[in-house]
C-alpha cells in the first residue's frame, strides 16, 4: 500500500539543501526591474501625473501610468472560468487605476535597468489627486450619500443575498416565526472577526519575457492555468499566446489563488519591447496591495427548545470587501453556508450575506475561505447558548451535529462520512476535559486557567458552486519508472508527495518509481485549476487514479503481448506478476525497454485522463485548548492544544500532521495577535510589516498536537477528503471559549489581544 | 539593493571623527540593524555613511576595571554583552535585557552602543542602563567628555551627541551595581522579534527585609527612556512586601505614556502599575527576599 505511508517528501532534499529552484532562482540576469508607484490617498482620482523627471533619469526604460493602460477591466480571483456570463467573476480592475480605491493603489510603474534606479524614479513622479474621505467600514460605505467606489455599484454593495432552507410541515411560516416563538429560548449574539494576512514566506514575484508572438510569465502562483487566462483577459490577447510557468513556491495560503501582478508584469514586458522584466513586491506591498482574510461582522440569532435542540438560526454577515472585488461575494456566501452546515436546524435557517466595498486593502481568498470567520461566530454562539441556558457545551454540540447522510437543503452536498463525534471524544480525552472543566470552576486571583473547544465542518473542493475538473498524465520511462504530470500544484503543502503516492497506488508500483514533474508549464502541463479549496487530493486524486489505472491497463496489455497465455496479470512492486500466485513474470524495466525499442512493436506507453468531479463531501474536526490568563496584563498563554481531524483516509500521515501544525499556528495568530490596522484619517495601513503585524514567532507557540480519526469516505478517490484548510478553522473559537471558561468574560471580537483583553476585563469588573 | 550614496570605512576612532567632521551630514553605521532598516524604508535613502563596523579592537568588549567599574565598548553586540562573563557575574540583569532584543540574528549584529545612540524609547538596554546610572564617554575632535545617562536623552530619537562625536565607552560605576540585584521585564506582543510595549527595569539593594535602595526605569512610558524617581523615593526604607504593593501606583506619578495605535495610554498605564511591582519583586527575589 502506497496510500497511508508516511514517506519522506519527494522534494525534501532539494528544499533543505537549497537546490530547489524558485522563481527568483530561475530569473535570467541582468534583467529589467519594474517597480510600482502607489497612491498616497485611499479614495479619489488621479487627476494628472508628471513623469518627465522620472523618464529622464539615466537607466529608466519606461514610465507608464494609469493613463497609458488598456481601458477595459478584468477579474482577478482564481476561480474556474464560467462560460455563463452571469456566473463570471466581477471585472473591476485595470492594470493601473486612475480611480484610487485603496491607500497605496497601483497608479504607475517604472521599468529600469536596475531596482535602485526604478525606485529612485518612482520618487520623481509628480501626482495630482482629487481626494475623498476614506471609507473603511461597511457602515460608512452603506451610509446615505457616500460616493460609490465603483460606478457599477452605486450603493457600494457588491452583492447581497438572502436564503432560507425549506420549512418542514408546521405552524411556522418562516424562520422569523420560529426565531420569535416565545416557547423557545431566544438567543442573540454579535461577533466580529478581523482582517489578517497569509504571510507566506516568498512574496509575490514574477518575470515575463516575449518569445515569438507570445509572452511567457514565470511566477509564484497556486493557479498557473488560471493565471494564463487572466493575463490573456487583462492584456486583451488570445489565451494561447500566453505561457505561464510555475516553479516551486514559498507558500500561498490563498493569496496566490489570485492573479496578482502577473498581468501588469506581462504588460510592462510588452511595453519594454518584450525584454525580460522582473517584478517582485516587498513585504510591505504584499500587505497593502495583495489579498487578506475578510473582516466579517456577524449578527446571529437562535431558537433553542427546552431539550437543547436548535430549532432555527439566523446569520446576518457583513463582509468588508475593501477596494476591489477579488473573490468577492463567494467568501461571505461560503461563510453563511458553513455557519449553517455544521449543525442541524430542526425547523428553519435564514442567511443574509452582504459584501460591501470600502477603502481597506482588498481581502480575497485565505485558508478557509470565509469559514474561519463563520466558525468563530458559530462556535462562540454555541458556547454562549450552552452557558446561558445551562447546557453542557459538548453534549449540546453533539446533539445538534450534522449526521451522516445529511444533504444540504440548498446546495445538495452530502455528508458521505463523518468522524466528528469520535474527534470530539478523542479531543476530550486528550485535554482531560471533564477534569479541567471542574477544576477551573470558581477561580479567583490575577492568573486563571480555562479549557475551551470548537467543532467545525468543511466541504472538499468547490462543486457544485463551481466547476471541478482535473487532468493527469502518466508517461513510462525506459527503466520502468514513470513520470507523473499534473496541472495541480505543489505549494509547500506536500502535494507532489501525495500525488506520487496516489499514482503509485493506482499503477501498483512503489512511490519511489514515480517521478513527479513539479513545475507546471501551461504549454505542457495537463489542465487543472490549481491549489485551493482543499481540493487537490480529492479532485486531482480522482484524475490521478483514473490515469494511473488506464496506464496500468496499457502496461498489462503490452505485457500480454510478451507473455502469451498470461491472462490475470497484475503489477506489484517493480514487476508484472501472475495475479493469482504473485509469481514474478516480467520486470517492468524489461517491459519498458522492450516497449521503447522493440523492432516488432515500439510504443511509448502513456495515459492521460480528465476527471470532472461532480461530488463533494464534508471533513470534520475540532480543537481543544487549555489556557492561562494573566488578567492584569491581558495576556493569554496556551498551555495545551490539540486539533483532531476527520479528513477521511490519510494519504501520508506525517505530512497530514505537519499540515495540521501549520494550520494551528495560523489559528493561534488569528486568535491572539494578528490584525491589520488602519489610520482612520488617511486609510493608510499602519502595520503592514512583520514587526508591527504580530504574527506569532516560534517562542509564542506551545507544543502543537494533531490527532486523527480516519474514516473511509466513499466519494474520495482513496477514501480521503479535505485537510488543507481545516486545521486553521477551530483554533480561535476554542481559545476564546477557554478564555470565557477561565474568566467568565466573553470577548466577541478577534484578536484576543492584550489591548482588547484589558479593556474587557475592566468592563467585566476583573480590573479596577 | 540599498540606496546608499557613499560609505567610508573608518580605520580608527579618530579617523571616524575626522570623517564625520569633514561631512557633518554623514551618519554613523555600526551593526547596521537600525540604519539599514531606515535606508530600506526610504527614510535614509541616499544617505552617506561612516562605518565604525571594523573598529572592534578599539570599541568592542566588556572589561572589569581595577576600581570595580565595568566598561562596555559600544560596538559590543547584544550577544557579546549577554555572554560576557563580567556581565553575567556582576550585572546579569543587563545581559538578560539585551538578550530580549529582536531575535538571534539581530543580537549577533546589533550593538549596545547603537541601542544607546539611536535614542529610541523602546531600546531594550536603555531602561537598565538608566537604572544603573551608566556614564557615557564620548569622544569628539577636542577630546573626551563623560555624561550621565540621565542627561543623555533629549527627545524622540535625539541624544546628547554632536554629529562629529562618537560614543566610546559605556561605564557602569561599581557603586551603581555592587550589592544590587535587578530584573528587566520586556512587555511586548510577542516573545521574540518584537519591540517593547513597555520595558521596566528595577534594581534593588536590600537591607534584610527592607528596601535600602532602589532604582526603577522605563522604556516606552514616555518619549524617551525615563527613571521613576518619585516611585523610588516612595518605597525606599519600606519593607519589601509593602514596597512591591506600593511601587506601581507611585510610578504613575513619573510616567507620561501616550495613546498610539500600538497600545492605548490606558493599557500602558495599567502595565506601568502592574509591572513595576513585578519587576521589583523579581529583583528582590534574586536578592534573596521571599516575595
Amino acid at each position: 500500500m502506497e496510500i497511508g505511508r508516511s514517506i519522506q517528501r519527494v522534494d525534501a532534499f532539494d528544499k533543505v539543501t537549497g537546490r530547489a529552484r524558485f522563481t527568483d532562482d530561475l530569473c535570467p540576469r541582468p534583467i529589467l526591474e519594474a517597480r510600482i508607484l502607489h497612491s498616497t490617498i485611499a479614495n479619489g482620482w488621479v487627476k494628472s501625473m508628471d513623469v518627465s523627471r522620472a523618464q529622464a533619469l539615466p537607466g529608466v526604460v519606461k514610465v507608464l501610468t494609469c493613463f497609458d493602460v488598456p481601458p477595459h477591466q478584468y477579474p482577478t480571483p482564481g476561480h474556474p472560468w464560467s462560460v455563463e456570463e452571469a456566473h463570471q467573476d466581477v471585472s473591476d480592475r485595470r492594470l493601473l487605476n486612475q480611480r484610487v480605491r485603496i491607500y497605496g493603489d497601483d497608479i504607475a510603474a517604472v521599468v529600469a535597468e536596475d531596482a535602485l534606479t526604478a525606485r529612485r524614479a518612482l520618487g520623481l513622479i509628480q501626482v495630482e489627486y482629487e481626494e475623498y474621505p476614506p471609507v473603511l467600514t461597511p457602515a460608512a460605505a452603506l451610509a446615505e450619500g457616500t460616493p460609490p467606489l465603483h460606478e457599477e455599484y452605486p450603493g457600494n454593495v457588491l452583492k447581497r443575498h438572502t436564503a432560507e432552507i425549506p420549512l418542514p410541515e408546521s405552524d411556522f411560516k418562516c424562520a422569523e416565526d420560529v426565531l420569535t416563538f416565545p416557547g423557545y429560548h431566544q438567543f442573540r449574539g454579535h461577533y466580529e472577526t478581523q482582517q489578517v494576512q497569509h504571510c507566506h514566506m516568498e512574496p509575490p514575484i514574477s518575470y515575463a519575457y516575449a518569445e515569438g508572438e507570445r509572452i511567457c510569465v514565470v511566477t509564484s502562483t497556486q493557479i498557473p492555468h488560471i493565471v494564463r487566462r487572466v493575463v490573456g483577459q487583462a492584456l486583451g490577447i488570445p489565451w494561447g499566446r500566453v505561457r505561464v510557468v510555475k516553479p516551486y513556491i514559498g507558500g500561498g495560503f490563498g493569496n496566490k489563488q489570485e492573479v496578482l501582478y502577473e498581468p501588469l508584469n506581462a504588460w510592462l514586458c510588452a511595453q519594454a519591447g518584450g525584454r525580460p522584466v522582473r517584478l517582485e513586491v516587498s513585504r510591505e506591498e504584499t500587505f497593502q496591495n495583495t489579498r487578506s482574510r475578510h473582516p466579517i461582522s456577524f449578527d446571529v440569532r437562535a431558537a433553542v427548545d427546552g431539550d437543547g435542540y436548535l430549532m432555527a438560526r439566523e446569520c446576518v454577515a457583513v463582509s468588508n470587501q475593501g477596494g476591489y472585488a477579488s473573490h468577492g461575494h463567494a467568501i461571505v456566501s461560503n461563510a453563511v453556508t458553513g455557519f449553517r452546515q455544521t449543525y442541524l436546524d430542526q425547523l428553519a435557517h435564514r442567511s443574509d450575506a452582504w459584501t460591501v466595498y470600502t477603502n481597506i486593502a482588498t481581502p480575497g481568498a485565505m485558508r478557509g475561505y470565509g469559514i474561519p470567520q463563520a466558525n468563530f461566530a458559530l462556535e462562540c454562539m454555541m458556547e454562549d447558548i450552552a452557558l446561558q441556558y445551562g447546557l453542557d457545551p459538548l453534549a449540546f454540540r453533539l446533539q445538534n451535529l450534522m449526521p451522516q447522510g445529511y444533504v444540504d437543503p440548498l446546495n445538495g452536498i452530502v455528508c458521505h462520512s463523518t468522524g466528528a463525534r469520535e474527534c470530539v471524544e478523542k479531543g476530550r480525552h486528550f485535554i482531560h476535559w471533564d477534569e479541567l472543566r471542574a477544576k477551573y470552576q470558581n477561580q479567583t486571583g490575577p492568573v486563571r486557567r480555562g479549557v475551551g473547544m470548537a467543532v467545525f465542518s468543511y466541504k472538499t473542493g468547490v462543486w457544485p458552486i463551481s466547476l471541478e475538473t482535473s487532468s493527469a498524465r502518466v508517461v513510462l520511462n525506459q527503466d520502468g519508472t514513470v513520470q507523473l504530470q499534473l496541472g495541480a500544484t505543489e505549494i509547500g503543502q506536500g502535494g507532489d508527495t501525495v500525488f506520487s503516492q496516489m499514482a503509485a497506488q493506482a499503477i501498483g508500483i512503489p512511490t519511489e518509481d514515480v517521478h513527479i514533474v513539479s513545475t507546471q508549464d501551461t504549454d505542457t502541463a495537463p489542465f487543472d485549476t490549481g491549489a485551493y479549496a482543499s481540493r487537490q487530493t480529492y479532485v486531482t486524486g480522482h484524475a490521478i487514479k483514473k490515469a494511473g489505472l488506464q496506464f496500468r491497463d496499457k502496461v498489462l496489455e503490452y505485457a500480454r503481448e510478451l507473455l502469451p497465455g498470461g491472462e490475470k496479470l497484475d503489477i506489484q512492486g517493480r514487476n508484472v506478476v501472475d495475479g493469482a500466485s504473485g509469481e514474478v513474470l516480467l520486470p517492468l524495466a524489461e517491459l519498458a525497454l522492450t516497449a521503447f525499442y522493440s523492432f516488432g512493436h515500439s510504443e511509448h506507453l502513456t495515459a492521460e485522463a480528465t476527471s470532472q468531479c461532480r461530488d463533494n463531501t464534508f471533513s470534520f474536526g475540532c480543537c481543544f485548548a487549555e489556557i492561562e490568563v494573566d488578567i492584569p496584563v491581558g495576556k493569554i498563554k496556551v498551555l495545551n492544544i490539540v486539533n483532531v481531524h476527520d479528513s477521511g483516509k490519510l494519504i501520508n500521515p506525517k505530512l497530514a500532521e505537519a499540515q495540521v501544525h501549520g494550520g494551528m499556528s495560523m489559528g493561534l495568530g488569528y486568535a491572539l495577535s494578528e490584525e491589520m490596522k488602519y489610520d482612520p484619517k488617511t486609510g493608510r495601513l499602519l502595520n503592514g510589516n512583520l514587526l508591527d503585524y504580530k504574527m506569532p514567532t516560534a517562542l509564542d507557540h506551545p507544543e502543537l498536537h494533531a490527532l486523527f480519526v480516519e474514516t473511509e469516505d466513499p466519494s474520495g478517490p482513496f477514501g480521503n477528503k479535505a485537510l488543507g484548510e481545516p486545521p486553521a478553522i477551530p483554533v480561535a473559537p476554542a481559545v476564546r471559549n477557554a478564555l470565557l471558561h477561565a474568566t467568565g468574560v466573553a470577548v466577541n471580537t478577534l484578536p484576543l489581544s492584550p489591548q482588547r483583553l484589558v479593556e474587557a476585563f475592566r468592563e467585566g469588573g476583573l480590573l479596577e | 539593493m540599498y540606496d546608499i550614496a557613499s560609505i567610508y570605512e573608518a580605520k580608527s576612532i579618530d579617523d571616524a571623527i575626522r570623517a564625520l567632521k569633514a561631512d557633518p551630514g554623514a551618519l554613523v553605521i555600526a551593526g547596521g540593524t537600525d540604519v539599514l532598516i531606515k535606508v530600506r524604508e526610504g527614510r535614509l535613502a541616499g544617505c552617506r555613511l561612516v562605518s565604525i563596523h571594523g573598529l572592534a579592537s578599539e570599541l568592542a568588549g566588556v572589561e572589569l576595571r581595577p576600581n570595580g567599574d565595568i566598561e562596555i565598548g559600544p560596538l559590543t553586540t547584544f550577544r557579546q554583552v549577554a555572554e560576557s562573563p563580567v556581565i553575567q557575574a556582576h550585572i546579569p540583569v543587563l545581559g538578560e535585557a539585551v538578550d530580549q532584543a529582536g531575535g538571534p540574528q539581530l543580537r549577533a549584529a546589533g550593538t549596545i552602543g547603537g541601542n544607546v545612540c539611536n535614542g529610541i524609547t523602546s531600546a531594550d538596554s536603555a531602561s537598565t542602563l538608566l537604572a544603573l546610572d551608566a556614564r557615557l564617554r564620548v569622544r569628539g575632535p577636542r577630546g573626551e567628555r563623560e555624561a550621565p545617562i540621565s542627561q543623555w536623552y533629549k527627545g524622540v530619537g535625539r541624544v546628547d551627541l554632536a554629529p562629529y562625536e562618537l560614543l566610546v565607552k559605556i561605564v557602569i560605576p561599581k557603586d551603581n551595581y555592587a550589592g544590587y540585584t535587578g530584573c528587566y521585564i520586556k512587555y511586548a506582543m510577542r516573545n521574540a522579534m518584537d519591540i517593547a510595549t513597555l520595558g521596566v527595569s528595577c534594581l534593588v539593594k536590600l537591607d534584610g527585609a527592607l528596601v535600602d535602595d532602589v532604582s526603577l526605569a522605563f522604556g516606552v512610558a514616555g518619549p524617551v527612556p525615563m527613571r521613576a524617581y518619585s516611585a523610588e523615593a516612595a518605597i525606599r526604607g519600606l519593607p519589601i512586601r509593602e514596597a512591591v504593593q506600593a511601587i506601581g501606583k507611585a510610578a504613575l506619578e513619573d510616567v507620561a505614556p501616550r495613546d498610539s495605535w500600538r497600545a492605548s495610554k490606558a493599557l500602558r498605564v495599567q502595565l506601568v502599575e502592574e509591572l513595576s511591582g513585578r519587576a521589583l519583586a523579581g529583583a528582590a527575589r534574586k536578592g534573596g527576599a521571599a516575595v
